[in-house]
């Protein structure tokens, strides 16, 4: 990635009651990137599932605890090129997230629960997991396949 | 989210607005229960006409509603879907598990 820049930087607790707030605003930023309609429902799925898995799973339903999370526009390159991107960081200060639960579950298997993973996979083209100086923090990146608005255009 | 019942004959009719996600997913699991495990309902119908968003716990209430359908031989039926929530059906590959109807008619007929 040769270039990156901060869209949007959020400070939230970890309260379900948040999650609206944090689909309203990414859905309009990534339409204001150039995603498509599809595209914006999937980045925002990806990231209300996430928020929920820390929500749940790395707070425990604790709804007093902080999450970051902030969205850059990176530059992917690739031979002869590359694609402009939508990068997002979560990161949050919960209970170290085991990797080997980090694979969802097969879908065969008609019960409610451990689709979360599954959809965030789907929906990005990147996904990584990384826990340093006790904080989890998950990468998620989404390919722009359309040339991004200019600005002043 | 919003839930509101109807009741026709041995049918309800839940029709729900809004978000379905971890905050408000409790509220329509609960309800569904109650209408299937404890009241028995023969028929449960949703409507989710009005529904902007679901997520996997949204989608996990809709699954054990169904679960709990098939425990005591009532049909859970859902109508309206937007394009939204197929999409998120689809992409956990439950939607072909689910009764699915385009209107209220077509739900409470057969």
């Amino acid at each position: 990635m040769s270039r990156s820049s901060l869209l949007l930087r959020m400070e939230l607790r970890s309260d379900p009651e948040m999650l609206c707030v944090v689909r309203n605003a990414l859905g309009q930023l990534a339409a204001t990137l150039g995603f498509s309609e599809p595209e914006c429902r999937a980045v925002v799925l990806a990231v209300d599932e996430a928020l929920t898995n820390i929500i749940r799973h790395a707070y425990l339903g604790d709804p007093e605890q902080p999450i970051e999370a902030s969205f850059r526009r990176i530059h992917v390159p690739r031979d002869g090129g590359g694609n402009d991107a939508l990068e997002i960081v979560l990161e949050d200060r919960g209970t170290a997230v085991n990797p080997k639960k980090m694979c969802g579950r097969a879908l065969e298997d008609v019960r409610p629960g451990g689709l979360g993973l599954h959809f965030i996979r789907e929906c990005m083209d990147t996904v990584e997991f990384s826990r340093s100086n006790g904080r989890n923090q998950l990468r998620l990146v989404k390919i722009l396949h359309v040339q991004a608005p200019q600005k002043g255009s | 989210m919003q839930i509101a019942a109807r009741h026709l004959d041995k049918t309800t009719i839940f029709d729900i607005s809004g978000d379905i996600d971890l905050a408000t997913s409790p509220q329509l699991r609960k309800a569904l229960l109650r209408e299937l495990r404890e009241l028995k309902m023969p028929r449960v119908v949703l409507n989710l006409g009005a529904v902007r968003y679901i997520d996997s716990s949204g989608v996990a209430s809709l699954v054990e509603g169904l679960k709990a359908s098939r425990d005591v031989g009532s049909r859970f039926i859902l109508y309206g879907l937007n394009k939204t929530i197929r999409e998120v059906l689809q992409l956990s590959k439950l939607l072909k598990i689910f009764e699915i109807y385009d209107n209220e008619e077509q739900s409470v007929a057969t």
